[in-house]
């Protein structure tokens, strides 16, 4: 029972970071390699706010997520237009933008390491037990996944109920289209890769007030990240959210079980199911 | 098979000549340079040998620090037991299984798929190592003593770039060097003139991992003290992605030209900026992806073509104007 329960409140940051990724990847069309990179970035951010100022890390959002959304969307308008508008092809763009982004992955890794340095951090929020059915969990894990359930609904009510949000999902399902019935598709597409950076940061404050980070675990959150979103199908954001809280307690089963040195195993055991079974993930449509 | 072409005998001689005349570098030096000859002679090989798999698909595989890391466990755990080139061919062929293990999995998706699968394949299996050696109660650190000093493995180097191009030059004769460039050029085409596409690209990943997995355990005597966040670094499967594309992946020989001014940069900024390493070249990566998108040797092709352009319009006005 705790393994489930510790599972799902992991799960439910990995959510957040998944979102984020799948609106870049599912309508910006954008394999962004990076993303990892922002959300040690908005860690660092989280720290700051703490230790300096005293701001809670979940009201911190309200500073981190701005910031990245405007962060993302200058790297998206400056970097990553030119290349696809340069594509001749969806295949081309995709090769392109991942290297692009690896670069940018290798890049503000290396900042920040020149500007926080390679060591652990961590700092004391929430630092107390609460009981659930019987067993202590950390307040600071309930109050992040509290937090992401949270903005995870904000964001729903946004994409399926107002018509920025409608016009968003028409990009993912087909771009072509989505001009016929006069959606501006680069506008959408910048906004969109800026609201996953911002989703994303969101997530690593929220990630802050409970795990031990550092500079360089960027990549390993991003190719978790990525795995949920294929998992879940590519632009589907339930399908994120249920492969995300799946993967987080595969993760947690694995570590308290067998060994928490084998965490990267059990994902790629997912992985490996999901490519043999239903390579176009749970909610995904068969492509032809 | 047809004879040779009075143009590939002239590349061929030339290029035995060049592998020949490095091989006799340990003579005249036996410092700094030929430390520096034997990583590019290293990443030679490594990015040669990603670009026979990568160059062709356009998949772009970050699983060569995996490969590599099986390559170097393989000897630092068999180097008390049995002799060194056994261990060599062991580590060549555990790299070749999971390499087609991988393909199996990935490779009748689309490249994503691949891309992702490879990205976290070096730290799976670093994970798994670890975990296998502290269950069967083994220290995590590795002695590998021989008496192979840098010569040695420069020509041990040698031998696997003439490997490595003569390889590379007959699959791209063969029927499935044929069928990679079509699959390249367009994969449904491919598929409807009755290629197997997914076998063609699983064959051609295994041969590129098997060799990345010998240059591996070849060059594990230089590391002496093999753990296994040291061997499985996947900084090594970035640097071969970047200096293959900086030289160009269309030619056999394009990764050659990306290789040598790369190392020799990346071994200046690591020496002097050891802080700035994955700054550099992260920036180094993106200025190739806007500047060079096809590499020197694109570059160099687009220049001559465009000579030729001007020249063709300076003959026609040659003409036009009596």
């Amino acid at each position: 029972m705790s393994i489930i329960i510790t599972g799902l409140l992991l799960g439910g940051t990995y959510a957040l970071i998944a979102v984020g990724l799948t609106l870049q990847y599912g309508v910006a069309r954008i394999m962004n390699l990076a993303n990892g990179e922002n959300l040690v970035f908005a860690c660092f951010m989280a720290l700051w706010l703490f230790s300096t100022f005293g701001i809670n890390p979940v009201f911190g959002i309200v500073l981190i997520a701005p910031a990245s959304f405007v962060l993302s969307w200058a790297i998206y308008r400056f970097g990553l237009k030119p290349l696809v508008n340069r594509a001749k092809s969806r295949g081309q763009l995709e090769v392109d933008s991942i290297l692009v982004t690896f670069g940018l992955m290798f890049a503000f890794q290396g900042l920040m390491l020149l500007v926080f340095g390679g060591r652990d951090q961590t700092y004391h929020f929430l630092d107390m037990a609460v009981p659930i059915l019987g067993q202590n969990y950390g307040l600071n894990r309930v109050v992040a996944f509290v937090a992401a359930a949270l903005i995870a609904g904000l964001l729903y009510m946004f994409l399926y109920r107002t018509r920025y949000g409608t016009a968003i999902r028409a990009v993912a399902v087909d771009p072509v289209s989505a001009r016929l019935v006069a959606v501006d598709v680069p506008r959408a597409s910048a906004f969109a890769f800026a609201l996953g950076g911002a989703l994303t940061a969101a997530a690593g404050a929220l990630l802050s007030s409970y795990y031990t980070f550092n500079a360089a675990m960027g990549v390993t959150f991003t190719m978790k990240a990525l795995i949920i979103v294929i998992m879940g199908g590519v632009g589907d954001i339930r399908g994120a959210i249920i492969a995300a809280l799946l993967l987080g307690l595969a993760e947690t089963a694995v570590a308290s079980l067998i060994d928490p040195g084998l965490t990267i195993a059990a994902t790629y055991a997912l992985f490996v199911l999901v490519l043999l079974i239903r390579p176009q993930g749970i909610f995904g449509r068969r492509v032809s | 098979m047809r004879l040779l072409s009075a143009s590939e005998t002239r590349i061929g001689v030339i290029g035995a000549l060049g592998l020949a005349s490095v091989a006799m570098l340990p003579l005249l030096d036996q410092g700094y340079t030929l430390t520096l000859t034997v990583n590019i002679m290293l990443y030679v090989v490594l990015c040669t040998a990603w670009a026979l798999f990568s160059g062709p698909t356009h998949y772009i595989s970050l699983a060569t620090a995996a490969f590599y890391g099986l390559g170097t466990y393989a000897v630092a755990l068999g180097i008390d037991i049995l002799p060194f080139p056994l261990l060599v061919l062991i580590g060549a062929l555990v790299a070749g299984v999971v390499a087609g293990l991988v393909g199996v999995a990935t490779l009748r998706l689309s490249g994503v798929y691949f891309v992702i699968f490879t990205l976290g394949l070096a730290e799976l299996i670093r994970q798994v190592v670890t975990w296998l050696q502290s269950e069967m109660g083994s220290s995590l650190g590795l002695y590998v003593l021989t008496d192979l000093r840098e010569q040695h493995l420069l020509w041990m180097l040698t031998g696997m770039a003439a490997l490595v191009y003569v390889a590379g030059w007959l699959i791209n004769r063969s029927r499935l060097g044929f069928a990679m460039r079509i699959i390249g050029n367009d994969e449904t085409v491919a598929r409807h003139v009755g290629i197997d596409t997914a076998l063609a690209k699983v064959v051609l990943f295994i041969i590129s991992g098997t060799i990345i997995g010998a240059v591996g355990a070849i060059l594990a005597p230089r590391y002496s003290y093999i753990t296994p966040t040291g061997a499985f670094n996947s900084m090594i499967s970035f640097q071969v992605v970047i200096m293959a594309l900086l030289g160009g992946v269309h030619r056999l020989w394009g990764p050659l030209l990306g290789v040598i001014p790369f190392t020799i940069l990346f071994d200046q900024v690591s020496s002097r900026f050891p802080n700035h390493t994955s700054l550099v070249v992260g920036l180094a990566f993106i200025a190739i992806v806007y500047l060079l998108p096809r590499g020197v040797l694109g570059f160099f092709a687009d220049l001559a073509s465009l000579r030729r352009r001007f020249r063709i319009v300076l003959v026609e006005d040659g003409k036009a104007v009596p």
